[in-house]
């Protein structure tokens, strides 16, 4: 039982940080309306920057986790900027997707030549060891990263809610024309999504890494994919919904790692997804939209 | 669609460059080969530039005539490559070599699209994104489940294990592991050559492009363009979905089975069978300009080569690549780019593929 719990709060820990990339898959696609397949090689920039300010420069870490922010919310945007505005208007939607095929090798393969192909080991961010809570013996990083989606979550929520930009965001996912009709800056509002999105995978970056202390140049692109299905499981352009997504899927994970098979893992969450698709094909929260004649 | 009418000949004549571009091509590499200019590494190239034209053709049948999105299409790959090793495996020197590589390609196309059908019922009734997340959910299973996969025989028949190879069970004296989890399959004859992998390139491709014009196709474009128009004049979508998904299957399991003769030893892993590979053929189709059976192919050859020409640059070779990409799909569908080219006379080349593959011609 109490490893029962213990895988549990395990799956917990890993679908939080799932549930953090997964919000910025989701808020990119409900607003710019395109699948930036660079967001998974964001966080495995946010993890180098962290890792270079942190272990190489001795910095603290709280100087480097910030630096990784800013790093990846100026590279999310400067991306957004160069490769996929000039796309947006383009006559397939398709266009837009390879480009950010194409800049996620380049971020992977850029890392590679700065980094070396040889793990790194990352210096957990998290001062403290394991909790004590009652039999439970939680570790630190579970404790930090289940607390800091949880307020990632509440506070994207309250922003989006009580804003002005966070109301302009909402407007531009209904309809982008009508939005720019109201006066919103709709180049300005995607600007900012994406903005929001790299810095909230620049955290998923260091969480992730200071849970799983392996860092390599491809570090992201699993978690990213895994992200990927976590804000189509919830219904994709939902927030609740990745978040959702993202838990249960880090708890089918573990369990089925720690239950069935450790090797099959990855086919168990993905055979959840497609049946979950199946019933719901539009995810648990996804809006369906009629279709006009 | 008053145009359909009057292009038939515009069509046909299309579909005639695209056999002559191919078969000029593998005119060329014979003089190449038989004149000696041909270096190995470049002799090596040619059944993979073959098996990705193929596989190119197969994914432009999804993406760009059935205007569905598969990020998974290295799955029915890989589903067409074990089953047509298998069968080679199992079967090696009980008929003539060539009798039994024929039949295992064909077994490599039936099986893949056996499980294209198979994914096809539910996985058709989704649209937009979320199929195109399910394909890419099926493509990792498979690969997965290949992974953990044991088969063996001895005398007494075939053995299945999903844990170890020693689970198997097997005959020590008669036994023989012929899939072994994640080695996968070792000792596959090395059949595929140039020839058969052209003869299979030209078979699909006549069966693309005569589906293309057939009535059968026409629906499926129509699908393509507005999938509600087309049910309201009798168009069964999930028939026709199907048949395009079924037939795009099979032909990934034919270049699966040229894959699996093209090397000593056939192993699931991500670099061969996962999503970046599904992703690869999915920039062949895009670049090539989407629809346009020839388009993909000259892209698959064009992206295949670019890596190993660059093979000089070392480890700046992905780099290049990756912005040669970005600055190639830039070019071609910013809308800031094309009016330029418009306005200086350069885009009517684009302009013209493009057009063509709005009609979904070759």
């Amino acid at each position: 039982m109490v490893s029962f719990f213990t895988n549990l709060i395990n799956g917990l820990s890993l679908g939080s940080i799932y549930a953090i990339i997964a919000i910025g898959y989701t808020m990119v696609y409900g607003i710019a309306r395109m699948l930036n397949f660079a967001h998974g090689d964001i966080i495995m920039i946010g993890a180098f920057v962290s890792y270079t300010a942190i272990s190489s420069m001795g910095l603290p870490t709280p100087l480097g986790v910030i630096g990784a922010i800013v790093a990846c919310t100026v590279l999310g945007v400067v991306i957004e900027k160069i490769a996929y505005k000039p796309l947006r208007k383009a006559a397939s939607p398709l266009a837009v997707l390879i480009t950010a095929i194409g800049v996620s090798y380049f971020l992977q393969n850029s890392a590679l030549l700065i980094f070396g192909s040889d793990p790194k080991m990352y210096k957990s961010v998290v001062p403290f060891q394991n909790v004590q809570i009652g039999p439970f013996l939680i570790p630190g990083t579970t404790i930090v990263s289940i607390a800091v989606s949880i307020i990632l979550v509440a506070a994207l929520q309250a922003f989006i809610n009580n804003t002005k930009p966070g109301q302009a965001m909402l407007a531009c996912s209904q309809d982008r024309d009508a939005a720019s009709l109201m006066g919103i800056s709709v180049n300005g509002t995607i600007t900012l999504t994406f903005a929001i999105g790299s810095a909230m995978a620049a955290i998923a970056g260091v969480l992730l890494c200071s849970a799983y202390p392996s860092l390599s140049p491809t570090t992201g692109a699993m978690p990213g994919i895994k992200a990927f299905v976590a804000a189509v499981f919830g219904g994709i352009g939902s927030i609740p919904g990745a978040m959702i997504g993202g838990l249960v899927l880090g708890v089918i994970e573990i369990l089925g790692r720690a239950y069935i098979s450790s090797q099959l893992s990855d086919a168990i969450v993905f055979s959840v997804l497609i049946i979950v698709l199946l019933f719901k094909p539009t995810g648990l929260f996804g809006k369906v939209i009629q279709e006009k004649v | 669609m008053k145009k359909y009418l009057t292009t038939q000949d515009a069509a046909s004549r299309n579909d005639f460059m695209t056999y002559g571009m191919v078969l000029a091509a593998f005119i060329i590499v014979q003089i190449l080969s038989a004149t000696g200019l041909l270096n190995s590494q470049m002799k090596g190239l040619l059944v993979p530039l073959c098996i990705y034209s193929i596989m190119a053709i197969s994914l432009n049948l999804v993406v760009g005539i059935l205007g569905e999105l598969s990020i998974g299409h290295a799955g029915f790959m890989c589903v067409g490559a074990f089953a047509a090793a298998f069968f080679s495996k199992c079967t090696d020197g009980a008929m003539p070599d060539i009798l039994r590589f024929i039949i295992a390609i064909i077994i490599g196309g039936i099986v893949a699209g056996i499980f294209g059908f198979l994914i096809g019922i539910p996985v058709l009734r989704l649209n937009g994104d979320y199929l195109a997340i399910v394909t890419l959910a099926f493509g990792e299973i498979i690969k997965n489940v290949i992974n953990v996969l044991y088969i063996g025989r001895d005398a007494n028949g075939f053995h299945i294990s999903a844990s170890s190879a020693n689970n198997l069970g097997l005959d020590a004296a008669t036994g023989e592991i012929i899939v072994n989890g994640p080695q996968g399959i070792t000792g596959t004859p090395k059949d595929s050559t140039f020839l058969i992998a052209m003869i299979v390139l030209i078979i699909c491709l006549v069966v693309v492009l005569n589906l293309i014009h057939s009535r059968d196709g026409r629906a499926i474009m129509a699908i393509r363009d507005n999938h509600i128009a087309a049910e309201s004049v009798g168009i069964h979508l999930t028939k026709y979905k199907l048949t395009a998904f079924t037939i795009s299957a099979v032909i990934a399991g034919f270049a699966g089975a040229l894959y699996a003769h093209n090397l000593a030893s056939l192993i699931a892993t991500p670099a061969r069978f996962g999503y970046n590979m599904s992703i690869m053929f999915l920039v062949f189709v895009v670049l090539g300009g989407i629809g346009s059976t020839r388009g993909a192919i000259i892209a698959a050859v064009i992206l295949t080569l670019i890596p190993e020409v660059l093979r000089f640059l070392a480890n700046y070779r992905m780099l290049i690549y990756s912005i040669v990409l970005i600055v190639i799909m830039l070019i071609n569908w910013s809308q800031r780019s094309r009016a330029w080219m418009e306005q200086h006379k350069l885009g009517r080349f684009i302009y013209k593929k493009k057009s063509k593959a709005k009609e979904g011609g070759a």
